[in-house]
Protein backbone atom coordinates (compact mmCIF):
# COMPACT_ATOMS: atom_id res chain seq x y z
CA UNK A 1 0.00 0.00 0.00
CA UNK A 2 1.29 3.46 -0.83
CA UNK A 3 1.95 5.54 2.26
CA UNK A 4 2.80 9.17 2.86
CA UNK A 5 6.46 8.26 3.38
CA UNK A 6 6.76 7.10 -0.25
CA UNK A 7 5.69 10.52 -1.53
CA UNK A 8 7.96 12.28 0.93
CA UNK A 9 11.08 10.28 0.08
CA UNK A 10 10.48 10.76 -3.65
CA UNK A 11 10.01 14.50 -3.15
CA UNK A 12 13.17 14.77 -1.02
CA UNK A 13 15.33 12.95 -3.56
CA UNK A 14 13.98 15.06 -6.43
CA UNK A 15 14.49 18.28 -4.45
CA UNK A 16 18.12 17.37 -3.71
CA UNK A 17 18.69 16.56 -7.38
CA UNK A 18 17.39 20.04 -8.16
CA UNK A 19 19.70 21.62 -5.57
CA UNK A 20 22.64 19.77 -7.08
CA UNK A 21 21.69 20.95 -10.55
CA UNK A 22 21.35 24.59 -9.48
CA UNK A 23 24.75 24.58 -7.77
CA UNK A 24 26.74 22.47 -10.23
CA UNK A 25 25.46 23.47 -13.66
CA UNK A 26 26.98 26.23 -15.72
CA UNK A 27 24.33 27.10 -18.30
CA UNK A 28 21.49 29.34 -17.12
CA UNK A 29 18.92 27.24 -18.97
CA UNK A 30 20.05 24.14 -17.07
CA UNK A 31 19.82 26.02 -13.77
CA UNK A 32 16.27 26.94 -14.76
CA UNK A 33 15.42 23.28 -15.47
CA UNK A 34 16.79 22.31 -12.05
CA UNK A 35 14.57 24.96 -10.43
CA UNK A 36 11.60 23.38 -12.21
CA UNK A 37 12.62 20.03 -10.72
CA UNK A 38 12.63 21.57 -7.23
CA UNK A 39 9.19 23.13 -7.75
CA UNK A 40 7.84 19.76 -8.82
CA UNK A 41 9.38 18.08 -5.78
CA UNK A 42 7.41 20.53 -3.64
CA UNK A 43 4.28 19.58 -5.58
CA UNK A 44 4.85 15.87 -4.91
CA UNK A 45 5.24 16.59 -1.20
CA UNK A 46 2.01 18.63 -1.19
CA UNK A 47 0.01 15.99 -3.05
CA UNK A 48 1.22 13.39 -0.54
CA UNK A 49 -0.06 15.43 2.38
CA UNK A 50 -3.24 16.23 0.47
CA UNK A 51 -3.97 12.55 -0.14
CA UNK A 52 -3.08 11.25 3.34
CA UNK A 53 -3.58 14.17 5.69
CA UNK A 54 -6.94 14.71 7.31
CA UNK A 55 -7.73 18.41 7.10
CA UNK A 56 -11.38 17.98 7.92
CA UNK A 57 -14.25 20.29 7.27
CA UNK A 58 -14.25 22.39 4.15
CA UNK A 59 -10.52 22.19 3.49
CA UNK A 60 -10.26 18.76 1.88
CA UNK A 61 -9.23 20.25 -1.46
CA UNK A 62 -6.70 22.68 0.04
CA UNK A 63 -3.60 20.71 -0.98
CA UNK A 64 -4.64 20.52 -4.61
CA UNK A 65 -5.60 24.21 -4.64
CA UNK A 66 -2.12 25.12 -3.42
CA UNK A 67 -0.58 22.95 -6.16
CA UNK A 68 -2.65 24.81 -8.78
CA UNK A 69 -1.21 28.09 -7.46
CA UNK A 70 2.34 26.69 -7.41
CA UNK A 71 2.01 25.61 -11.05
CA UNK A 72 0.67 29.08 -11.99
CA UNK A 73 3.53 30.90 -10.29
CA UNK A 74 6.03 28.44 -11.80
CA UNK A 75 4.70 29.25 -15.27
CA UNK A 76 5.03 33.01 -14.62
CA UNK A 77 8.54 32.50 -13.26
CA UNK A 78 9.53 30.46 -16.30
CA UNK A 79 8.29 33.14 -18.71
CA UNK A 80 10.24 35.87 -16.91
CA UNK A 81 13.37 33.70 -16.61
CA UNK A 82 13.37 32.86 -20.31
CA UNK A 83 12.94 36.57 -21.13
CA UNK A 84 15.90 37.45 -18.90
CA UNK A 85 18.02 34.68 -20.49
CA UNK A 86 17.26 35.92 -24.01
CA UNK A 87 18.08 39.50 -23.01
CA UNK A 88 21.28 38.33 -21.35
CA UNK A 89 22.30 36.44 -24.46
CA UNK A 90 21.72 39.51 -26.58
CA UNK A 91 23.74 41.79 -24.30
CA UNK A 92 26.59 39.45 -23.33
CA UNK A 93 26.63 36.70 -26.03
CA UNK A 94 26.79 34.14 -23.24
CA UNK A 95 24.39 32.44 -20.84
CA UNK A 96 26.96 30.87 -18.50
CA UNK A 97 26.50 31.83 -14.87
CA UNK A 98 30.28 32.12 -14.33
CA UNK A 99 30.59 34.90 -16.87
CA UNK A 100 27.71 37.00 -15.53
CA UNK A 101 29.61 38.90 -12.84
CA UNK A 102 28.43 42.49 -13.32
CA UNK A 103 27.46 42.79 -9.66
CA UNK A 104 30.72 41.30 -8.38
CA UNK A 105 32.63 43.85 -6.32
CA UNK B 1 3.24 -6.32 -3.31
CA UNK B 2 0.01 -4.57 -4.25
CA UNK B 3 -0.43 -3.22 -7.75
CA UNK B 4 -0.63 0.43 -6.72
CA UNK B 5 2.78 0.20 -5.06
CA UNK B 6 4.32 -1.30 -8.20
CA UNK B 7 2.79 1.52 -10.26
CA UNK B 8 4.17 4.06 -7.78
CA UNK B 9 7.67 2.60 -8.12
CA UNK B 10 7.39 2.73 -11.91
CA UNK B 11 6.33 6.40 -11.77
CA UNK B 12 9.10 7.16 -9.26
CA UNK B 13 11.63 5.48 -11.56
CA UNK B 14 10.47 7.77 -14.39
CA UNK B 15 10.70 10.84 -12.15
CA UNK B 16 14.13 10.06 -10.75
CA UNK B 17 15.72 8.85 -13.99
CA UNK B 18 14.49 12.01 -15.69
CA UNK B 19 15.78 14.15 -12.83
CA UNK B 20 19.19 12.48 -12.89
CA UNK B 21 19.28 12.97 -16.66
CA UNK B 22 18.62 16.69 -16.22
CA UNK B 23 21.48 17.19 -13.78
CA UNK B 24 24.17 14.89 -15.27
CA UNK B 25 23.63 14.80 -19.04
CA UNK B 26 26.29 16.53 -21.14
CA UNK B 27 24.00 17.25 -24.08
CA UNK B 28 21.66 20.09 -23.24
CA UNK B 29 18.91 18.86 -25.58
CA UNK B 30 18.94 15.49 -23.80
CA UNK B 31 18.52 17.45 -20.54
CA UNK B 32 15.33 19.04 -21.90
CA UNK B 33 13.92 15.66 -22.90
CA UNK B 34 14.91 14.17 -19.54
CA UNK B 35 12.88 16.98 -17.95
CA UNK B 36 9.94 15.87 -20.11
CA UNK B 37 10.31 12.26 -18.86
CA UNK B 38 10.43 13.49 -15.27
CA UNK B 39 7.29 15.63 -15.70
CA UNK B 40 5.33 12.74 -17.24
CA UNK B 41 6.38 10.60 -14.26
CA UNK B 42 5.12 13.28 -11.89
CA UNK B 43 1.78 13.22 -13.70
CA UNK B 44 1.73 9.49 -12.92
CA UNK B 45 2.41 10.22 -9.25
CA UNK B 46 -0.50 12.69 -9.24
CA UNK B 47 -2.75 10.00 -10.75
CA UNK B 48 -1.72 7.55 -8.01
CA UNK B 49 -2.77 10.17 -5.44
CA UNK B 50 -6.18 10.35 -7.20
CA UNK B 51 -5.58 13.92 -8.41
CA UNK B 52 -6.60 13.44 -12.02
CA UNK B 53 -7.09 17.16 -12.70
CA UNK B 54 -3.55 17.92 -11.58
CA UNK B 55 -2.17 15.06 -13.68
CA UNK B 56 -3.90 16.58 -16.70
CA UNK B 57 -2.58 20.06 -15.88
CA UNK B 58 0.91 18.63 -15.33
CA UNK B 59 1.01 17.01 -18.77
CA UNK B 60 -0.49 20.10 -20.47
CA UNK B 61 1.67 22.74 -18.80
CA UNK B 62 4.94 20.97 -18.05
CA UNK B 63 4.91 18.29 -20.72
CA UNK B 64 3.67 20.72 -23.32
CA UNK B 65 4.38 24.34 -22.62
CA UNK B 66 7.41 24.36 -20.31
CA UNK B 67 9.56 21.89 -22.23
CA UNK B 68 8.72 23.57 -25.54
CA UNK B 69 9.56 27.01 -24.13
CA UNK B 70 12.88 25.69 -22.78
CA UNK B 71 13.68 24.16 -26.18
CA UNK B 72 12.90 27.53 -27.78
CA UNK B 73 15.26 29.21 -25.31
CA UNK B 74 17.98 26.71 -26.25
CA UNK B 75 17.38 27.39 -29.93
CA UNK B 76 17.40 31.19 -29.56
CA UNK B 77 20.49 31.36 -27.32
CA UNK B 78 22.40 29.10 -29.75
CA UNK B 79 24.91 27.75 -27.28
CA UNK B 80 27.86 26.67 -29.43
CA UNK B 81 29.01 23.69 -27.37
CA UNK B 82 25.53 22.38 -26.59
CA UNK B 83 26.72 18.79 -27.08
CA UNK B 84 29.34 19.05 -24.39
CA UNK B 85 28.17 21.21 -21.49
CA UNK B 86 30.73 21.37 -18.72
CA UNK B 87 29.82 21.77 -15.06
CA UNK B 88 30.81 24.48 -12.65
CA UNK B 89 34.04 24.10 -10.76
CA UNK B 90 32.17 23.93 -7.42
CA UNK B 91 30.62 20.60 -8.39
CA UNK B 92 32.04 18.60 -5.41
CA UNK B 93 30.64 21.24 -3.05
CA UNK B 94 27.24 20.93 -4.76
CA UNK B 95 27.38 17.14 -4.32
CA UNK B 96 28.19 17.51 -0.62
CA UNK B 97 25.44 20.07 -0.04
CA UNK B 98 22.74 18.11 -1.83
CA UNK B 99 23.64 14.78 -0.20
CA UNK B 100 23.84 16.47 3.20
CA UNK B 101 20.42 18.04 2.70
CA UNK B 102 19.01 14.66 1.64
CA UNK B 103 20.44 12.97 4.73
CA UNK B 104 19.00 15.72 6.94
CA UNK B 105 15.54 15.45 5.33
CA UNK B 106 15.47 11.65 5.59
CA UNK B 107 16.60 11.84 9.22
CA UNK B 108 13.84 14.34 10.00
CA UNK B 109 11.35 12.06 8.25
CA UNK B 110 12.42 9.05 10.32
CA UNK B 111 12.27 10.97 13.59
CA UNK B 112 8.90 12.61 12.97
CA UNK B 113 5.67 10.68 13.49
CA UNK B 114 3.77 10.88 10.22
CA UNK B 115 -0.03 10.82 10.09
CA UNK B 116 -1.10 7.32 9.14
CA UNK B 117 -4.48 8.20 7.69
CA UNK B 118 -6.21 6.41 4.86
CA UNK B 119 -5.81 7.67 1.35
CA UNK B 120 -8.61 10.10 0.56
CA UNK B 121 -9.56 11.29 -2.89
CA UNK B 122 -10.68 14.80 -3.80
CA UNK B 123 -12.99 14.82 -6.78
CA UNK B 124 -12.60 17.29 -9.60
CA UNK B 125 -15.99 18.83 -8.72
CA UNK B 126 -14.88 19.38 -5.14
CA UNK B 127 -11.62 20.99 -6.32
CA UNK B 128 -13.46 23.30 -8.69
CA UNK B 129 -15.97 24.36 -6.06
CA UNK B 130 -13.21 25.06 -3.56
CA UNK B 131 -11.18 26.99 -6.14
CA UNK B 132 -14.07 29.23 -7.17
CA UNK B 133 -15.68 29.82 -3.78
CA UNK B 134 -13.14 29.75 -0.94
CA UNK B 135 -10.15 30.66 -3.09
CA UNK B 136 -11.79 32.85 -5.73
CA UNK B 137 -9.86 36.03 -4.83
CA UNK B 138 -6.44 34.32 -4.69
CA UNK B 139 -7.30 32.69 -8.01
CA UNK B 140 -7.98 36.08 -9.60
CA UNK B 141 -4.81 37.50 -8.07
CA UNK B 142 -2.85 34.57 -9.53
CA UNK B 143 -4.26 35.28 -12.97
CA UNK B 144 -3.25 38.94 -12.55
CA UNK B 145 0.27 37.84 -11.55
CA UNK B 146 0.45 35.70 -14.67
CA UNK B 147 -0.68 38.60 -16.86
CA UNK B 148 1.85 40.99 -15.30
CA UNK B 149 4.63 38.41 -15.67
CA UNK B 150 3.87 37.88 -19.34
CA UNK B 151 3.71 41.62 -20.06
CA UNK B 152 6.96 42.04 -18.11
CA UNK B 153 8.58 39.28 -20.16
CA UNK B 154 7.63 41.08 -23.36
CA UNK B 155 8.99 44.38 -22.01
CA UNK B 156 12.29 42.73 -21.02
CA UNK B 157 12.86 41.05 -24.38
CA UNK B 158 11.68 44.00 -26.52
CA UNK B 159 14.44 45.99 -28.16
CA UNK B 160 14.74 49.53 -26.85
CA UNK B 161 13.89 52.48 -29.08
CA UNK B 162 17.59 53.41 -29.11
CA UNK B 163 18.55 49.98 -30.41
CA UNK B 164 16.10 50.25 -33.28
CA UNK B 165 17.49 53.61 -34.35
CA UNK B 166 21.01 52.21 -34.25
CA UNK B 167 20.02 49.19 -36.31
CA UNK B 168 18.21 51.35 -38.86
CA UNK B 169 20.63 52.37 -41.66
CA UNK B 170 18.65 55.41 -42.84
Amino acid sequence: MISLAHFQVLAYILFCLGIYGVLARKSTVLVLMSIELMLNAVNINLIGYSAFGSFGGSHTALGQVIIVFVITIAAAELALAIAIILRLYRERRSVNVDEIDLLKG
Amino acid sequence: MPGSLILFYVAAAFVLSGGIGVVVSKNIVYCAFSLLVSMIGIAGVFLLAFAEFLALVQILIYGGAVVIVILFALMLTRIEDFRDISDNRNRPLALVISLGLLAMLIASLVRTPTPQGDQSAVSMVELGESLFTDWAIPFEVASLVLLVALVGAIVIVRRDAGDEEQGDPS
